[in-house]
């Protein structure tokens, strides 16, 4: 990446920092002191859950588990061990961070729903054990010399401006991760899991680093929040408002942006804060109903926050030259080289491959072999183990018996990463694109396995793209693409992580005849670049024109196997494809 | 010593027992609304709130007291409550929930989720803080005189051990059981059950054999809202509470469904029991104030251990 759009991000942040010190300076009344300082805050607190949910997709309503152990560090280490907050705020980090792993690491088995409600037992477990432990209400103590030691200020505003520095310096770190390799994989992680560890990102890695972060900084925060308020109870730190507080501001700003937390902090407190004080006595709870409805509204005509309903909206004001026409013109194919020359030594070979869902074998015993350098075809009716036998062979699905040997080392029992690492690419029948990305940031999700820095990795990310002839489309957004588009950008994406053998599930399905030639040219210059393809497909037609030879799968087992000519005449083939009657009628 | 820790033991039990039939109960209504439009509603515990304070209102300020008398009376109002949450239910899914999910958002992977839950957590907010406003902070309870007396069971073994049992648990726990009878009588025998478990299992095909999806979404919200304010009805008879009950209960639900295996029924009802037996077993070898640690705990590891619930089998839609 250049230069020009690491400051044009950095301005924002800079111009609001300055423009946020000056209020804070100029306000005297304590109480507006002490809004500005929260604003700041729960906007930190925000972005923390942002840097695990908002970017993994991964919802935790648990949050204030990490917000509570920060605060309890920072109280109960000043109490006991006499430590100062300038000292107890990194350690709370290091806590939340170390509370991150330790319920990440179990948590992240679960996925979705099961993920968010386990999350939510978490903080209030802690809850219960804190007021078991007799700390229902600690309060910190003053200390008259050496106050500033303690972070105790006799000026609000000196803590609105350390709130500051703590924000400020949280927004820098998500914008780092943004722009990373990091944040490309947590964004791949939230778009679609699966794709995302078929294209060699090791998503449990990376998830547990976004939590370990996110728990440090909530875990800071949480300890500055304790030094602010001077007294902390299970329900204020613990508490599930706490968890909701974070989930609602960035929800409210907008999801999975840095700028989300801090506007949906920045609206919602203030309006919480003032109506509280202004009504507070006539209708208690009345900054609940508020904000509740606010929350409401806001879903209803902004589900994901404000943030991005401004930006959809000044997009919209400003089309055209945005979106330049596609003029994909890909190289015309080149003529299909002589097959039987290309076949080398064996790269891939299963034996035995077994594996039933409950009583339904899906593949059965199946044993063939790759050789390299040439396309494999592997066909067969609808529900002939076809894509089983793809999820075994890159990790996907566990076999029930059988190897999965790549260069005569068995990979039975490795997660799909690891044999992108390894030099397996593979697509999907269902196109999984990240549909949120552009067609450059999908392809380069794919690069990460191979380059060891972003430059490296946009460099193979752009040659992939070339290679199946979309740059002129490499800058718009995935969910513009038409279909034969996604199919190319899918094998970019598999290409980038420089695969020798590309697994390509169904890349014609739900291509018109002239879209498919195009995709068909695309796979042959793969293979006349030396990668070896496999490939399934249930259509023969046009497949015949492509592949060096067939496997032919029929309820999960192999049925014939030789080069098109032979497969395509043989009467089992057209058995399975078309019934006994046909098959009859063919051989007479 | 030994007779002495029976005692306790089996009076636990029975406390665990009579209240894991009212959370079974709760549970139920939740895990309707999930299993059947997937969507996690966290202001459930609220709707219990307002069915509490619905039931309460019938039986103070409408006369139902005076005519059916302080016994019959409360189960009176108990009742007549639950259609004014079903409808209330049925509004707030129709006005709101219906424009974040239903068959649109069925296509949505991950992000469609945020914008239902964040929805029923403002819902929450509103009703909670609503109810303050409205209600007041003080708290109340639907007493019978059931509810300050109890039947002895004993004695047994010999004159060692003895256990009581609070009549107003007991028909509680009686309601609530023939409660969750006659639902599963109505989702397994009657069309409208069937619509249910059609739009459950597939909304798609639903929509295709010419079931309205989105009005058996509608239907299962307000039954949903309506059972657990039958479950709310039944716990005030022996809880005092206040606006902001909500909030306690809605984590014994989401374990007891859990538990239970998400989207199943009556797996939620039996999640819902469980939770109610360890809270009271666990006095037995935990402090007071760890009970609903230890809630959290076994929950913690029932979803690690079998994530598909107790009760539940493998249906993660994808």
């Amino acid at each position: 990446m250049t230069k020009a759009p690491a400051i044009r991000s950095l301005a924002p942040v800079l111009l609001f920092a300055a423009a946020y010190a000056v209020i804070a300076v100029v306000v005297t009344n304590s109480y507006y002191q002490l809004m500005l300082t929260l604003v700041l805050l729960w906007a930190c607190f925000g972005l923390s859950w942002n840097l695990l949910s908002g970017y993994t997709g991964l919802v935790s309503f648990g949050h204030a588990a990490f917000f509570g152990i920060g605060a309890y560090t920072a109280a109960l280490g000043q109490i006991h061990l006499d430590l100062s907050p300038w000292l107890l705020i990194p350690a709370a980090g290091v806590f939340g961070g170390l509370a991150g792993l330790l319920i990440g690491v179990p948590t992240f088995r679960l996925r979705s729903h099961y993920f968010a409600l386990a999350m939510l037992a978490y903080p209030l477990a802690l809850y219960y054990v804190f007021e078991w432990l007799g700390y229902q209400e600690v309060t910190l103590p003053m200390k008259r010399e050496n106050a500033a030691a303690y972070m105790q200020f006799a000026d609000p505003r000196i803590y609105t401006l350390l709130a500051l520095a703590l924000l400020v310096g949280v927004v820098l770190l998500t914008l780092l991760i943004e722009r990373s390799r990091f944040g490309m994989a947590l964004l791949a992680i939230k778009q679609n899991e699966a794709a995302a560890e078929a294209a060699g990102i090791d998503t449990l890695a990376w998830k547990l680093r976004a939590i370990a972060l996110s728990g440090a900084v909530a875990g800071a925060v949480g300890a500055f929040y304790a030094v602010v308020q001077l007294v902390v109870t299970p329900v204020a730190v613990f508490g599930m408002l706490v968890s909701a507080q974070a989930l609602t501001v960035t929800m409210f700003g907008g999801v999975g942006t840095v700028w989300g937390p801090v506007i949906g902090a920045a609206t919602l407190i203030p309006v919480a804060e003032i109506l509280h004080a202004e009504l507070g006595a006539r209708f208690p709870g009345i900054q609940g109903v508020i904000y509740g409805m606010a929350i409401v509204v806001v879903i209803l005509l902004a589900p994901e926050g404000i943030f991005w309903k401004v930006r959809d909206f000044l997009r919209r004001r400003r089309p055209a030259e945005a979106t330049p026409l596609p003029q994909a013109a890909p190289a015309p194919a080149p003529a299909a080289p002589a097959r039987s020359d290309r076949a080398g030594a064996v790269i891939l070979e299963v034996r035995g491959l077994s594996r039933s869902f409950g009583g339904l074998r899906a593949v059965q015993d199946v044993s063939f072999a790759v050789r390299e350098g040439e396309i494999l075809g592997i066909i067969g009716p609808n529900g002939a183990g076809k894509t089983t036998a793809f999820n075994l062979l890159n990790g996907f699905l566990r076999p029930d018996a059988g190897e999965v040997l790549l260069d005569g080392r068995d990979m039975v029992g490795r997660k799909p990463h690891v044999l992108c690492r390894a030099g397996v690419g593979r697509t999907f029948q269902v196109m999984r694109p990240f549909a949120r990305m552009t067609v450059a940031d999908n392809v380069v999700v794919g690069a990460y396995v191979r380059a060891a820095s972003d430059a490296e990795a946009r460099m193979l990310a752009d040659d992939a793209i070339a290679r199946v002839g979309l740059t002129a489309v490499a800058g718009r957004l995935a969910a513009e693409l038409t279909t034969r588009e996604l199919r190319l950008m899918e094998l970019a994406r598999a290409l980038a992580g420089r695969p020798r053998i590309l697994l390509l599930d169904e890349t014609l399905a739900g291509l018109g005849p002239a879209e498919a030639a195009d995709v068909v040219a695309a796979i042959r210059r793969l293979a006349a670049d030396g990668i070896t393809i496999v490939i399934i497909e249930h259509t023969m037609h046009a497949m015949v024109r492509l592949v060096d030879r067939f496997v032919v799968l029929d309820h999960g087992a192999v049925l014939v196997e030789g080069a098109p000519e032979t497969v395509t005449r043989d009467p089992r083939v057209i058995e399975a494809y078309l019934g006994r009657k046909w098959a009859a009628h063919a051989a007479g | 010593m030994i007779a002495g820790f029976a005692e306790s033991f089996l009076q636990a039990l029975a406390a665990g027992l009579l209240a894991g039939a009212i959370y079974g109960l709760m549970c139920v209504g939740l895990a309707l609304i999930f299993g059947v439009m997937r969507v996690i509603n966290f202001a459930h515990g609220d709707f219990m709130m307002l069915g509490m304070y619905a039931a309460w209102y019938l039986l103070t300020a409408t006369g139902i007291q005076a005519v059916f008398g302080g016994i019959v009376g409360p189960f009176v109002a108990i009742a007549l409550a639950t259609p004014l949450l079903v409808l209330f239910g049925w509004l707030v899914h129709r006005t709101l929930i219906a424009r974040v999910t239903g068959r649109r958002t069925a296509q949505l992977e991950g992000e469609g989720h945020y914008a239902q839950l964040i929805l029923t957590l403002g819902i929450a907010l509103i009703l909670q803080n609503g109810g303050q406003i409205v209600f007041g902070s003080v708290l109340v309870s639907i007493r019978t005189p059931l509810s300050s007396s109890a039947w002895e069971i004993g004695p047994l073994w010999g004159d060692l051990v003895s256990i009581f049992v609070n009549k107003a648990r007991v028909a509680a726990a009686l309601v609530s059981v023939a409660t969750m009878v006659l639902l599963a009588l109505l989702i397994a025998r009657t069309a409208l059950g069937r619509s249910l478990r059609a739009a459950a299992d597939n909304p798609e095909a639903a929509t295709y054999m010419g079931i309205d999806v989105d009005r058996a979404y509608r239907v299962a919200f307000g039954l949903g809202a309506g059972i657990t304010s039958v479950a709310g009805g039944l716990l005030a008879l022996n809880y005092p509470f206040q606006p902001h009950i909500g909030l306690e209960y809605v984590i014994v639900m989401y374990a007891g469904v859990v538990l239970g295996g998400m989207g199943s029924i009556v797996g939620a009802f039996w999640g819902g029991m469980t939770i109610g037996l360890v809270q009271q077993l666990s006095i037995l070898v935990l402090p007071t104030q760890l009970q609903n640690a230890a809630i959290f705990v076994v929950f913690l590891l029932i979803v690690f251990l079998r994530p598909q619930g107790l009760f539940g089998r493998l249906t993660e839609r994808t």
